[in-house]
């Protein structure tokens, strides 16, 4: 795997330079069921597609972002800083 | 040295001799010479053994694509000696012979051996008896290959680097079309990087950043890792354009491979590059111009032409022209059989498809120049997403369609040769049969692996019939050339073997590394970052055993792990605990942060008290923990585990992003240092150093204080990690040395000790305070843990593990974490099992050590759950031995807290 990400806070970098957060999913908000917690935690949607997902830069600024990025090809479509508010409930991954 | 007059273009410099040895003896060079070139024009014609056979080999390509010549340099193997230039005082040796090159026992295996060995012999030959098969192994090991590696390698001392590039275009090949296409890209602005692997000097391009003498080794999602030198460069680029040429094929024919057997380029190479004849009288055997070329340049060396077999029925204009010079061109002939013993003595040619003694014709030779066409080298190009096709005009695969951002320029793109205005001119080439001569001697389609035209047709006849099956039986194609030499004649032969059509034939996927490249030009810079305390000088200094504890360097022990265990006991130890994580949580909102991120609750903590945390998982699982102490309203000091520093601030930070609550999250672990001052005399030293009422009254456990200590300012954090009276004192990394001293100073007439990490085991230990990571897994929960009270299922907060909490707390888990003790004096392994009553395991060892100060040993253990109440007795097998151990479920030293809290 290789790819560039723009970093919001420092721009274009190697994708070695940042940790991999996995997709957002929304974090349950009131007290799931056995099931639905085993999902939240241990089942993902892995798109064939694009996927918004959790970034952080771990060798850079170390701040978590958002990224669109195309599983299939790599391909990046944006990235950001979470915006208030939360556009998917919660993080977890 | 022998050598011709000054050639035009040529690359040595005869001013400048520089001596090597080869084999131990000493050989003459000029600058500029290659290895191969100085060893050749000082009369070298064998320059290798093959891999199988230990056949014989000389020259053949001198453009580094073909395995002849590789030899080891300083010891190191695979070095293509045709390529490598030649240095003062380096060592070569040859490969793959003994005791010599010139006297190759292992050539037994051609004279005796071959029919004992077709492809996958090996396999058939040493199968039985089954138990004599790590003897074959030893004995083939040693018989094949391509050098040795010495077992013992001293540190290294070559230097390797990486270099990250990005640039506008890449530019692969720096012959005459790529060094037009970049020369275009820069004209345009486009910052363009340049590789091009061959001994020709490039002139500098005006923005262009040339990379001489280096070779792409493969596509990988858009890097293009290049090496150079002691550099590997990735280089990412938005466009890349591959002129990467083609390559010279040679023909398959009866002792193609004998030393003497050239091709056209190699022996045009050897004249015009580095002055050296190739030999005194040569046959040629060609399928296309580019071979007849070749041939006015020998005769102007002084090479006598016996004769030219070209394998065209109707003869090209150049054929006709060198009528002119004397020189015969047997149209529609080709070569048969290169006859020799050392080397090439004569050669046997003869028409296409007529065979008998009456119409060949052997000629007395040294030199046989071959040239089989030319196959675009388009693997870099294929990795890179293109796509090839059979070409039944040129007789070879070719690239038919290109992904986006790619192109194709010069030979690989198809065009044979761009004259000087850059059009493109094509050159009619004959297409060789899949092998001549067939029945005369041995036919090698593949030099790397000594794979001949026979064992590619008993590979088809043993069901082998596709060309990736055919490939992985006989390894043709796997060799150093990476299919250069032998992927098209393979194809070939595998057509003519299974009787389909070379496109349905297909080719092997291309993949890299495209060049033999070290390992350690992959591996990069040997280093190992090393984290060190602003204290680790004073270690050193103690005679302290230094050990990795992470990325860590820390104190193990100062020689005496029990007797340091028991100074904090008896006395007063001080410990090194700058490794801790410390995060500094800051804002209004920083307690009810902390209230989501820790099972217990923080918002509710005293400015000044400190509280213990383990955070959780949303799957209810340990992560990690640590103490947390309120400074203020609004500002928290929490530590984290060493080894989970990183991981927790990750943590913290990424929860803090998806919240967006008012919190600043500071990682302090780098910047500030701690000691752990902990013994019954702990009190007394620190109140030497300190104005601050350290009374047990004033200053009480888990209370956490702000004061000067030997006159830097520090956060006193009053815990009881090993069991002692303990203050655990944060500070300025820069004043490291300074605090350690003053409390070593103060401490000694109170009989301080320093004590490392070991010590500090042990005395947790004691306290079943538990290291996350060592007593617990992946799929330990506070409950199995043994701390339910560290869980508050009823705070108003939700928090993370609280849904998985709340299950596992109705819930019994099958096993829990208890303490043993031994009576029989055994320290069981770390990791060792716990067994039920028929053997079976149920639960293992986390932690063992003897304790001084209670005199036995103790530990920590999963165990059953039933099992898990004090008075019982659990089983526990040790690399076979077995021992009984009894469970104790509260702290084995001051179980109620009377000392820590005192």
């Amino acid at each position: 795997m290789s790819f560039l990400l723009t970093c919001p806070n420092c721009g274009v970098r190697e994708v070695t330079d940042f940790g991999y957060g996995g997709e957002i999913s929304a974090r349950p908000r009131s007290r799931p069921t056995l099931r639905e917690l085993g999902e939240y935690n241990y089942f993902r949607r892995n798109v064939a597609g694009v996927q918004r997902e959790w970034w952080f830069h771990r060798s850079g600024c170390r701040a978590w972002f958002i990224a669109e990025r195309d599983t299939r090809t790599n391909e990046v479509l944006m990235t950001a800083l979470p915006a208030a508010p939360s556009p998917n409930g919660g993080g977890a991954a | 040295m022998s050598r011709l007059p000054n050639q035009p273009g040529e690359l040595i410099n005869r001013d400048k001799v520089i001596r090597f040895t080869f084999d131990g003896k000493p050989v003459e060079a000029y600058g500029g010479d290659t290895i191969a070139s100085a060893l050749f024009a000082a009369g070298r014609r064998t320059f290798s053994r093959s891999f199988k056979y230990h056949r014989r080999r000389g020259l053949l390509c001198c453009a580094g694509q073909c395995p002849n010549c590789i030899v080891a340099v300083g010891g190191a193997p695979g070095t293509r000696a045709c390529t490598e230039p030649v240095r003062e005082g380096m060592k070569v040796d040859h490969l793959n012979a003994q005791p010599g090159l010139d006297l190759d026992v292992m050539r037994a295996t051609d004279l005796v051996g071959t029919k004992f060995t077709p492809p996958g012999f090996y396999y058939k030959t040493f199968i039985r008896p089954r138990k004599l098969w790590p003897l074959y192994e030893k004995v083939l090991r040693h018989a094949a290959g391509l050098g040795v590696l010495r077992k013992e390698q001293p540190d290294r001392e070559w230097r390797t680097e990486y270099r990250r590039r990005h640039a506008d275009v890449l530019v692969i090949g720096g012959g005459t079309a790529g060094q037009r296409e970049a020369a275009a890209a820069a004209a345009q602005g486009d910052d363009v990087v340049l590789v091009d692997e061959g001994p020709l000097p490039i002139e500098p391009i005006p923005g262009v950043e040339i990379l001489a003498r280096a070779s792409a080794l493969g596509y990988f999602d858009g890097i293009v890792p290049v090496w150079q030198g002691d550099i590997l460069h990735q280089i990412r680029a938005r466009r890349h354009v591959f002129a990467t040429g083609a390559i010279e094929q040679p023909l398959v024919f009866a002792g193609n491979d004998l030393p003497g057997v050239m091709l056209s380029g190699g022996a045009v190479r050897l004249t015009q590059l580095y002055a050296v004849k190739p030999g005194t009288r040569a046959v040629v055997a060609t399928t296309s111009d580019r071979g007849l070329a070749a041939v006015a340049g020998l005769q102007d060396a002084g090479v006598e032409i016996a004769a030219v077999a070209d394998l065209r029925e109707t003869p090209s204009a150049a054929a006709r022209s060198l009528s002119g010079r004397g020189i015969q061109v047997l149209a529609g002939h080709t070569i048969l059989e290169a006859k020799g013993g050392k080397a090439v003595e004569s050669a046997v040619l003869g028409p296409i498809g007529v065979t008998g003694a009456s119409v060949e014709k052997t000629f007395d030779c040294d030199l046989v120049v071959v040239s089989g066409g030319f196959v675009p080298a388009t693997s870099l190009l294929l990795q890179a997403g293109a796509k090839s096709r059979y070409d039944p005009e040129r007789g070879c695969f070719a690239i038919s369609a290109l992904p986006p951002g790619v192109s194709a320029v010069g030979d690989v793109a198809g065009v044979d040769q761009a004259d000087a205005d850059g059009h493109a001119t094509a050159v009619a080439t004959a297409i060789p049969p899949p092998v001549s001569g067939a029945g005369r001697g041995k036919c090698f389609a593949c030099l790397c692996e000594d794979v001949t035209a026979k064992d590619i047709r008993l590979s088809v006849e043993e069901g082998y019939d596709s060309i990736e099956l055919s490939k992985r039986y006989t390894t043709v194609t796997m060799g150093p050339c990476q299919g250069r030499m032998c992927q098209l004649p393979a194809i070939r032969l595998m057509a003519k073997e299974t009787g389909q059509m070379l496109e349905q034939v297909g080719t092997t996927t291309a993949r890299p590394p495209w060049v033999s490249v070290p390992m350690g030009v992959l591996a990069g810079r040997p280093f190992e970052p090393a984290k060190r305390s602003s204290i680790h000088g004073r270690h050193r200094e103690l005679g302290a055993t230094i050990k990795w504890a992470g990325d860590w360097r820390r104190a193990y022990d100062y020689g005496d792990p029990q007797g340091e265990a028991l100074a904090v006991h008896q006395a007063a130890g001080l410990i090194d605990v700058s490794t801790l994580g410390k995060l500094l949580v800051r804002g209004p909102d920083a307690g009810e942060f902390l209230d989501r991120l820790y099972p217990n609750r923080f918002s509710d903590l005293k400015p000044g008290r400190i509280r213990y945390g383990v955070i959780s998982s949303d799957a209810g699982r340990i992560v990690d923990d640590g103490t947390i102490c309120r400074i203020d309203d609004d500002t928290f000091y929490v530590t984290t585990t060493s080894s989970g520093a990183g991981a927790v601030e990750e943590w913290f930070s990424w929860w803090l992003a998806d919240w967006r609550m008012d919190v600043k999250l500071t990682d302090l672990t780098q910047g500030l240092s701690a000691v752990n001052l902990a013994g019954p005399q702990a009190r007394e030293i620190l109140s030497e150093l300190t104005d601050l009422d350290c009374s047990a009254e004033a200053f009480k456990y888990l209370d956490g204080k702000q004061a000067q200590i030997a006159g830097v300012q520090t956060l006193i954090l009053r815990i009881g990690f090993v069991g002692e009276i303990g203050y655990e004192i944060h500070f300025a990394a820069a004043h490291g040395e300074h605090v350690w001293d003053a409390l070593m100073d103060a401490g000694r007439e109170h009989g301080i000790r320093p004590f490392g990490l070991e010590p500090q085991r042990i005395l947790r230990l004691q306290k079943m305070h538990i290291l996350v990571g060592q007593d617990t897994d992946s799929e330990s929960t506070p409950f199995g843990a043994a701390m339910p009270w560290i869980v508050k299922l009823d705070k108003d907060t939700d928090f993370i593990g609280k849904w998985a909490l709340e299950h596992y707390a109705d819930e019994e888990p099958a096993t829990r974490l208890v303490g043993f003790t031994l009576p029989n004096g055994h320290v069981p392994t770390e990791g060792a099992v716990i067994m039920d009553a028929g053997g079976a395991p149920v639960g293992q060892v986390t932690s063992s050590r003897f304790s001084p100060v209670l005199d036995r040993v103790i530990g920590m253990a999963w165990v059953p759950s039933p099992l898990a109440r004090d008075g019982s007795q659990v089983t526990i097998s040790d690399e076979g031995e077995t021992m009984q151990a009894h469970v104790q479920t509260r702290p084995f030293f001051d179980p109620d807290g009377e000392v820590l809290r005192s």
